[in-house]
């Protein structure tokens, strides 16, 4: 996100600053991976259905030949012993990568008790009880909504 | 087969992947590794280890499950299971013009959704937790990126490279 920006905003100023953080609000409440849809936006806003259709694959193309060649490497040599203990460590800190994350969002929640509520209402039931990941998002999503707006108009 | 099965939970569990790929991964993996037995947990998480040492969008890991499970009919069933349901309201949203991200509904989508997206990184953390086979060793690797990441600025692709050397060099 980093480095989209400072391409998109700096270098080449396609975007001013409000607009990219503009679209990277929208972006934030789209599924899928956030920086391949704000770029797909801003690309549209560039150069219409062409413009996102060439970020969108800009974006991801070098990196999904990478990734294909990381996946074949895998698939040949990853039962050897050297490659596993390596993965073994690169997993021990892919799990701080994901827990800083989740902890990193969480500092910017307010200090309320229903924001947190739902954190730990979502962690119990998807994390520790394994209840349907779509089951929790359909009952849990629209009630942490609705109460958010309704505490607005208060 | 297994690439079409595949591509629709995929594409289902990835419709509601508000926030990034992280927030599904406890789907994916109770479908991938428990409902079907296609990896080992083991498995799924050296391919998620994986997917972060490459560059760019790190949801990349996704296209890695993909490809081990049914080679490249997989990974693209993967790959577009992931990025569909992103492009489809993406350019839902130009198209509608849906350019106000402070409209009081947004607002309250937003902040709404963020507890729950977040509830959904923790449960990921702790998928990766139980099956990444962590010993004391381990959890003091996780604890230390934990902290590093939170207080300084480094890359994460060097505290993953020190990981991999940690293994290597039977540290853990």
């Amino acid at each position: 996100m980093f480095w989209v920006r400072r391409a998109l905003v700096h270098r080449h100023r396609w975007v001013s600053d409000g607009e990219f953080i503009e679209l990277l609000g929208v972006a934030q409440v789209l599924p899928g991976p956030v920086a391949f849809n704000l770029t797909l936006m801003i690309g549209h806003r560039l150069a219409g259905y062409r413009g996102a259709l060439a970020a969108g694959a800009g974006l991801v193309g070098a990196p999904l030949a990478l990734t294909l060649a990381l996946g074949i490497g895998y698939a040949h040599f990853g039962t050897l012993p050297i490659v596993q203990s390596m993965l073994r460590g690169m997993g021990f800190v892919a799990t701080g990568l994901v827990l800083s994350n989740a902890l990193g969002l969480s500092s910017a929640l307010p200090r309320q008790p229903v924001p947190w509520l739902f954190v730990a209402l979502v962690f119990t039931a998807v994390g520790l009880l394994h209840v349907p990941l779509l089951l929790v998002m359909a009952t849990l999503g629209p009630c942490a909504v609705a109460l958010t707006w309704a505490a607005r108009d208060r | 087969m297994e690439a079409g099965s595949l591509f629709v939970r995929f594409f289902i569990l990835c419709t509601f992947a508000v926030g990034g790929l992280n927030t599904v991964m406890p789907g994916l993996f109770h479908y991938v590794v428990d409902e079907q037995g296609w990896l080992t947990a083991r498995q799924f998480t050296d391919l998620y280890a994986l997917g972060q040492a490459a560059p760019g969008p790190n949801a990349l890991w996704v296209t890695l499950i993909g490809l081990q499970i049914a080679s490249w009919q997989g990974a693209l069933a993967a790959t577009l299971a992931m990025l569909l349901p992103g492009i489809l309201f993406s350019l839902l949203m130009v198209t509608l013009q849906a350019r106000n991200p402070n409209a009081p509904f947004a607002i309250a989508f937003r902040r709404g959704l963020a507890p729950v997206a977040i509830g959904l990184m923790f449960s990921s953390g702790w998928v990766l937790l139980r099956s990444a086979g962590h010993d004391w060793a381990g959890l003091a690797i996780t604890l230390a990126t934990v902290g590093l990441l939170l207080r300084t600025k480094l890359n994460p692709l060097l505290l993953l490279a020190a990981g991999a050397l940690a293994g290597a060099s039977g540290v853990v």
